[in-house]
């Protein structure tokens, strides 16, 4: 089969978009694993308590970046089709955990530990 | 494909089958996201079940799961170097890329299946407990995806090498390549909410 050049592709990336990319997602990478790595290094945030927003933080960064750079999302042309299935999942993956978190911690909340270890046992235990 | 293909409204843009198909893979990568969000919600409810067993802290081993990290992010750059060299038709140059990408996912594999050997070699498996199964079933349906996606490379390797670079050989390769870094996006997270916070 003889092969025939093809029609450059309207949106596709240049090497510039994936190299930045590339250097971004590494550079947030690093900062996210040294944070955690050398704790010495954030203690003037203080303890636990700003570390874990600071990582998402630095995880949300890092998805914008590989979006843009490496899915090039947001730049195809009018019906944008991908970006409504794109926000169609957010919204999704949103109401899936934040409401497994939210019912669990509540039923957490209203169970003591009484009523816990008289469940696991009327259940013949684990 | 379908050569003869006329467009019926001449009013209405004709959607080529390019477009088609990698909106449907798409579709299909969002709707993979959602089964990850469901193991993300599984662990993160189950994250603190221990049982008496082992936690984060005393199991993860930090240095191999930052190579891991840079294995993946890496090849996810060099998959995308790949499909640019086969758009511009360089074959030699995509061939090289792609086996750079193939032994990056390889490594990538083989340290994860390390640290879940040294898991279970320390009867810290799957059924320890809570926190155990959650964080097996999330990062092991990871690593399947790994898998299949360096078959899938293979495979594709193999037919550019009988059939030559047509269309169909440079959409399935961008399509390949959406994939690979998709897999990349889902490690940010695992990397982030399993190992560098299950750490602290």
């Amino acid at each position: 089969m003889a092969t025939r050049p093809p029609k450059p592709e309207k949106n596709h990336a240049s090497f510039e978009s994936y190299v930045i990319g590339y250097l971004l997602s590494l550079g947030l990478t690093l900062v996210a694993y040294f944070m955690v790595y050398d704790r010495t290094l954030t203690y003037p945030m203080g303890p636990m308590g700003l570390l874990v927003p600071a990582l998402i933080t630095l995880a949300l960064g890092q998805f914008l970046v590989q979006l843009i750079f490496f899915f090039h999302l947001g730049r195809e042309t009018k019906p944008r089709w991908k970006l409504v299935v794109f926000c169609g999942m957010i919204m999704v993956i949103s109401i899936l955990v934040f409401g497994s978190l939210w019912i669990m911690s509540n039923l957490n909340y209203r169970m003591t530990p009484q009523q816990i270890d008289n469940y696991m046992s009327s259940q013949d235990g684990f | 494909m379908s050569a003869e293909v006329t467009p019926k409204n001449p009013s209405r843009p004709e959607v080529d089958m390019e477009s088609k198909t990698m909106t449907g893979f798409w579709v299909y990568l969002m709707t993979d996201c959602v089964l990850f969000a469901a193991l993300f919600a599984v662990y993160a409810v189950l994250h603190n079940n221990t049982f008496g067993g082992p936690g984060g802290p005393q199991l993860f081993d930090l240095p191999s799961v930052l190579a891991e990290t840079l294995c993946l992010l890496t090849s996810s750059f060099t998959c995308g170097l790949g499909v640019l060299a086969a758009y511009k038709q360089a074959k030699n140059q995509m061939y090289a890329w792609f086996a750079v990408t193939f032994l990056l996912g390889a490594t990538f594999l083989w340290l994860e299946i390390t640290e879940f050997a040294r898991f279970a070699h320390m009867g810290d498996g799957p059924s320890r407990s809570g926190f155990l199964s959650g964080f097996f079933t999330l990062v092991g349906t990871h690593g399947l995806h790994i898998t299949i996606g360096l078959t899938w490379l293979v495979l594709m390797m193999i037919q550019i090498m009988r059939k030559g670079l047509g269309e169909n050989q440079l959409r399935r390769l961008t399509m390949f390549s959406l994939f690979w870094h998709f897999l990349d996006l889902i490690w940010i997270f695992i990397f982030t909410i399993v190992y560098m916070m299950g750490a602290s």
